[in-house]
């Protein structure tokens, strides 16, 4: 039997009601590992509004406040705020949203959340669309994408605007820590959120999480495809910390994008100068962080 | 104790610090700023322990006080108008989390066209919001109703959130003097927030989570429940506040040299208190008159407005609102408590100072004067705009 690398404890227990392959359920789970039982955590709504279970079941063992759409900036703000009323210091405020919830309609409360340098941590557990209400695109819906809103039809309808980097808007903040995780890397899940309990100041997190239901793949593969992910450089893995980038997997052998792509039913649409195109954005991207790390390297 | 001679929004810091809020999340907007600014004032110079979070937006600073009072802090904020109904969302979220949020809204009117001037329409439009609504007359009530709000609303038989109105300028920015009691006068008065159930790491729940259909009706009727309570305990702490600071300003209805009159006008803010000084007048003059002040709108005085419908013949209610499609919300709510009252005095409504516009002494007088003639004049137009521009001194609607 293998070492086990991440923390033993749980702190989500069974009789959630997530999907079977669910990236979001691991990336509770690896969040709660990492920071442990003294945390408090805000969820707005999505996936997770309703995973920890209905009343009056509640599957985690951490104190849990379920917010309004577009409020978790300003409830891990509130939070934060009352913690330091009363003294309290050794307490993990954790506001834990969606992409939609944080990109689209949230993204104002966590500006100014992160621009007031609250003590915060914020998890953004991406899954690429709003799968709660049922798969309509998000501005983290990747282009090329079927949706229930950008349907293809007859008329190559898929999402076509770029997905919003919202990395570079958090670094743009000049927050003191911004990372991308994968929950297909628990080690460096871990090791990232547990680097935060030591910074002073908002920390944000990309948490890439597939959905099977939405993305149109089969449960058993999520992490497999959450690894492809990275490992084709469509999600690298790196930290940005006082601007200075780090990439934390520098994949050795690339897989190509057509693959990525090919084993998702939301993609299966996708003409071959599309997937072309996919790929060369990808390379660009890559290149750009690559340029980025090595500019920064001093900072 | 020390009287400063301060407007309504000082009044209203002064009230946030002398309570000790612990958390205050703030959005400037006209006229409210000079309520932030002071509080800003009282935390940079060390006078105020507080977390002032300079939220940047109306919509955050009441999300971020529902997580702040689940945590266990006494929290306050201060609006108006758009700042008001920018909450609106999040104003639910507050009651149906059972936080005792205390909250100043001026009393502003709603664009288009733009306004910044006195105007009841956005706190009537959180009506069904689950807040207690109170609308001050004076300073010195702005900031008693803050000490008593914090407590009745702290109290664990009711854990509800409350709005204390005060009108655009009138009150907001026109200075009188205000008798500040002594801090340990109100600390012995407010005890510190201890809510029943808060986020605690060391008794970990989950807070506003899903219910089925099965549920949903029990936690409404359980807020159903505190409301009932709340309203023998606004009772109680009007009494308790008048023995600890020798004032009262009513409890739920205001009423004024309504024994034995045959004719009340009834209002909120401070056209009450130009009601007042007409009231004087008129008695001098022999004329049996009265004002019932509503000072909470909600929880609503459906009994006392019973009682008072008893002694008179006939009521004018006087709305600084209007809501299209039907009447004045103050109206429409009298004449519904008094639907089922067995005595049903005339009942007749007003729409008067929409955006600012004065309610005068001589407008309040003919008002008086009509409404004295009602029982007699038979059937009443219902509604009356008053003091219309370009136009006949009054036009029927509706």
């Amino acid at each position: 039997m293998g070492k086990i690398t991440i923390p033993e404890e749980e702190y989500m227990h069974p009789g959630h009601i997530a999907c079977l392959g669910c990236g979001g359920a691991l990336a509770m789970r690896y969040m709660l590992k990492a920071l442990g039982k003294r945390t408090i955590v805000s969820v707005p709504a999505c996936c997770w509004a309703i995973m920890h279970g209905k009343h009056p079941n509640f599957a985690l063992g951490v104190p849990l406040v379920d917010t309004a759409f577009e409020v978790t900036g300003a409830s891990i703000s509130g939070m934060r705020a009352a913690l330091d009323a009363k003294g309290i210091k050794d307490v993990n405020v954790v506001g834990f949203a969606g992409d939609g919830g944080t990109v689209d309609i949230g993204i104002q409360a966590l500006s100014g959340a992160v621009e007031r340098n609250t003590n915060i941590f914020y998890v953004m557990y991406d899954n690429e669309a709003y799968m709660n209400t049922g798969i309509q695109r998000s501005g983290a819906t990747p282009p090329g994408a079927w949706t229930t809103t950008t349907p293809v039809g007859t008329t190559q309808d898929w999402k076509k605007a770029p997905k919003k980097n919202m990395v570079e808007i958090m670094v743009a903040h000049k927050i003191p820590y911004t990372a991308t995780v994968n929950v297909a890397f628990p080690e460096d899940f871990v090791k990232k959120l547990q680097k935060g309990k030591d910074i002073e100041g908002p920390k944000f997190y990309h948490a890439f999480a597939p959905c099977p239901t939405g993305w149109r793949h089969p449960p058993e593969i999520t992490v497999s495809i959450a690894k492809m992910a990275t490992d084709s450089n469509v999600f690298p893995l790196y930290e940005v910390e006082g601007g200075k980038y780090k990439i934390t997997r520098k994949p050795k052998k690339r897989v190509p994008v057509k693959e990525y792509l090919g084993i998702q039913g939301r993609f299966r649409h996708l003409p071959e100068e599309m997937i072309d195109w996919i790929q060369r954005e990808v390379d660009k991207e890559w290149e750009l962080l690559l340029r980025k790390e090595e500019y920064t390297a001093d900072f | 104790m020390p009287k400063l001679v301060i407007t309504g929004n000082y009044s209203l810091a002064y009230g946030a610090k002398l309570c000790r809020a612990e958390v205050v999340a703030a959005y400037p907007i006209t006229p409210q700023t000079t309520v932030v600014e002071k509080i800003a004032e009282f935390v940079a110079n060390d006078e105020m322990d507080t977390q002032y979070v300079k939220v940047e937006s109306e919509h955050t600073a009441m999300a971020a006080l529902v997580s702040a009072s689940l945590a266990g802090a006494r929290t306050f904020t201060a609006t108006s108008s758009h700042g008001l109904t920018l909450m609106h969302e999040v104003l639910i979220w507050a009651s149906g989390s059972r936080t005792p949020i205390v909250m100043g809204n001026i009393n502003r009117a709603m664009a288009p066209p733009w306004s910044v001037w006195a105007d009841h329409l956005d706190s009537v439009a959180q009506r069904d919001t689950g807040w207690m609504q109170m609308y001050a007359e004076t300073n010195q009530e702005v900031l008693d109703s803050i000490i008593q709000a914090y407590k009745f609303c702290e109290n664990n038989d009711v854990l509800l959130p409350c709005m204390i109105m005060e009108d655009a300028f009138f009150l907001s920015h026109t200075s009188e003097a205000v008798d500040i009691p002594e801090q340990k006068e109100v600390d012995d008065f407010l005890p510190p927030f201890d809510p029943p159930e808060k986020l605690d790491v060391d008794d970990p729940k989950g807070f506003c989570s899903l219910v089925m259909p099965d549920w949903y009706m029990e936690f409404r009727y359980l807020m159903y429940e505190a409301w009932n309570r709340a309203r023998k305990i606004i009772y109680d702490v009007v009494e308790d506040f008048e023995k600890k600071f020798g004032r009262n300003h009513g409890a739920l209805l205001d009423t004024y040299r309504c024994d034995d009159a045959d004719a009340v006008l009834m209002a909120a803010g401070t056209a009450a208190a130009t009601c007042r000084e007409v009231v004087d007048d008129l008695r001098s003059k022999g004329k049996k008159v009265g004002l019932a002040r509503i000072r909470f709108f909600r929880p609503f005085p459906t009994d006392e407005l019973r009682s008072l419908a008893k002694e008179v013949d006939s009521i004018g209610v006087l709305d600084r609102s209007f809501t299209f499609g039907h009447g004045g919300a103050f109206y429409s709510e009298v004449a519904g408590a008094l639907y089922n009252s067995p005595t049903k005095p005339a009942l007749k409504n007003y729409i008067a100072g929409l955006g600012g516009r004065d309610i005068t002494p001589n407008t309040l007088e003919r008002l008086f004067e009509d409404v004295l003639n009602l029982p007699e004049n038979g059937p009443v137009k219902e509604i009356e705009w008053v003091d219309l521009k370009d136009a006949p001194p009054s036009k029927e609607v509706g």
